[in-house]
């Protein structure tokens, strides 16, 4: 009873030091802001490249954004382990009795943060490159979309780091078990987006019931996760 | 432990075969071959599609023995991950199922692919069955390159068996979501219900046999392949205890 209820606090205070902790090392290192977020926003110039033509960019262009977003998760998630792993770190916090729930809740806010800012950056990308607006309405329609989805991507994507973590060949092994997975969160933030830009006329009211389709992903993958994420640390 | 009297057991312990599966296996081979002259030789041509209606007596059951098998692979990994059947034994069949799924979810991929060229003049179309089934696919090749990924078996079993639980999670979710995006698209038109109520009698026969031929080739092909696993489990187990009564006996030589 009260053990459970220490069990539950326990694991709130190791998600926010976990968390503070990949955050803090970001700062630091600022692997993000000086090697991910370029690699998106010359993701974003390379698309230019293959599409040419400004009427099909505009088009296609929240599309492009979240694929951009995806490649770069597949970045980030790698980074996100190869702290943990580097020097066994993660097997160390696991026989300190470090709860597996709370470094899953830790490590995918950090993670949810960081996304954060790399949409948001894409967005301007896409606003600046590929001539997209959006208007106040549609503005709150993209947030909170980005919110649903960088929550999903973030679950997702600790859930599946976790697994391949320590593994030999996780590099190449990870897009290749994440982007199957990740394909619902493509397809609801697309269109959420798309809606919001007002692509094609596509009204904003059209937009909000894809956020269902991310909502219901977002919570079914941190629930997963958080369930998950203890076997599959233990050995 | 006892490995190494295992493997110095008779020939009869280390093969894959019993009197149960050879029985099987013979009819399997009988059973294919009545499929194969049904199929190719017996039946009708079909009325709107012709010839090419013969695909779909290797294309059904392929497609259905892929979804048997991962079927059985969720259930088997369900059984792992549950801690009073917990056995290597349920990885070991839910690793053989996997792989046998793969390789007919492939052959019913092609074969669809190839029929449908015929029929609808074009190999792909975004329905939402078609794009699930590929993501399918594509998640239990992951399962399997997880499966390689090297540890100890318990390892091994335990990822591999999370994985597989959280693609019934996925799948789901993915077909939903094609099927929100491609509203547009027709009800996966022609191989639908529709064309079964039309069907000539030998047809649906032959279709029938196929799916209890191909069902029995799984069954076979799983208790071989899961004991094959084992025995490779057991080859490196026995690796490991060589090497540890050599370097026992290397310590104890230099004691002397």
């Amino acid at each position: 009873m009260s053990n459970s209820l220490k069990g539950s606090s326990t694991v709130i205070a190791t998600a926010r030091l976990i968390a503070a902790k990949d955050l803090r090392v970001e700062l630091r290192s600022r692997v993000l802001l000086n090697q991910v977020l370029p690699f998106a926003l010359i993701v974003m110039v390379m698309f230019a490249f293959a599409l040419d033509s400004d009427a099909v960019l505009e088009r296609v262009a929240p599309g492009l954004v979240w694929l951009a977003t995806l490649f770069s998760v597949l970045v980030m998630v790698s980074r996100s382990f190869a702290v943990e792993t580097a020097d066994g770190a993660l097997d160390q916090l696991r026989s300190a009795g470090v709860p597996a729930t709370g470094i899953f809740i830790g490590k995918m806010l950090a993670l949810m943060v960081q996304l954060m800012v790399l949409v948001a950056l894409l967005v301007g990308a896409a606003v600046v490159l590929y001539r997209a607006s959006f208007s106040w309405a549609g503005g709150v329609l993209l947030v909170t979309t980005a919110i649903a989805a960088t929550c999903g991507l973030a679950a997702v994507g600790t859930l599946y780091g976790g697994l391949a973590a320590g593994a030999k060949g996780r590099e190449t092994l990870l897009p290749l078990l994440l982007l199957p997975v990740v394909a619902p969160v493509l397809i609801g933030a697309t269109r959420a987006t798309e809606s919001a830009f007002g692509t094609n006329g596509i009204a904003i009211s059209e937009g909000w019931p894809w956020l269902g389709l991310l909502a219901v992903f977002a919570v079914l993958f941190s629930v997963a996760g958080a369930v998950a994420f203890g076997p599959l640390l233990d050995d | 432990m006892n490995t190494s009297t295992s493997l110095d057991a008779p020939p009869r312990d280390r093969v894959t075969g019993t009197q149960f599966t050879r029985g099987l296996g013979i009819l399997v081979l009988a059973g294919m071959v009545l499929l194969i002259v049904l199929g190719l030789f017996v039946s009708p041509a079909d009325v709107n599609q012709g010839e090419s209606v013969r695909i779909m007596y290797a294309h059904v059951p392929g497609a259905w023995l892929a979804y048997l098998a991962f079927v059985i692979t969720g259930i088997s990994s369900a059984a792992y991950l549950w801690k009073r059947t917990r056995s290597l034994t349920w990885d070991r069949i839910a690793g053989a199922s996997a792989e046998v799924g793969v390789l007919f979810m492939g052959i019913s991929l092609i074969t669809g692919s190839l029929w449908g060229r015929i029929t609808w003049g074009t190999y792909w179309t975004w329905d939402a069955r078609l794009t699930t089934t590929a993501f399918l696919f594509v998640t239990y090749i992951g399962y399997l390159a997880v499966r390689g990924l090297g540890g100890t078996h318990q390892q091994r079993a335990r990822r591999s068996a999370v994985l597989a639980l959280l693609a019934v999670l996925e799948i789901p979710l993915v077909h939903f979501s094609v099927e929100l995006w491609n509203t547009l698209h027709q009800e996966a038109s022609v191989a639908g219900r529709g064309t079964d109520v039309e069907m000539d009698g030998l047809m649906l026969f032959t279709l029938f046999l196929g799916v209890i031929v191909f069902t029995l080739m799984y069954v076979w092909l799983v208790l071989h392949r899961q004991r094959s696993l084992a025995l490779e489990d057991m080859l490196d187990d026995s690796g490991l205890d060589n090497a540890l009564t050599a370097r026992r006996a290397e310590a104890s030589g230099v004691a002397r």
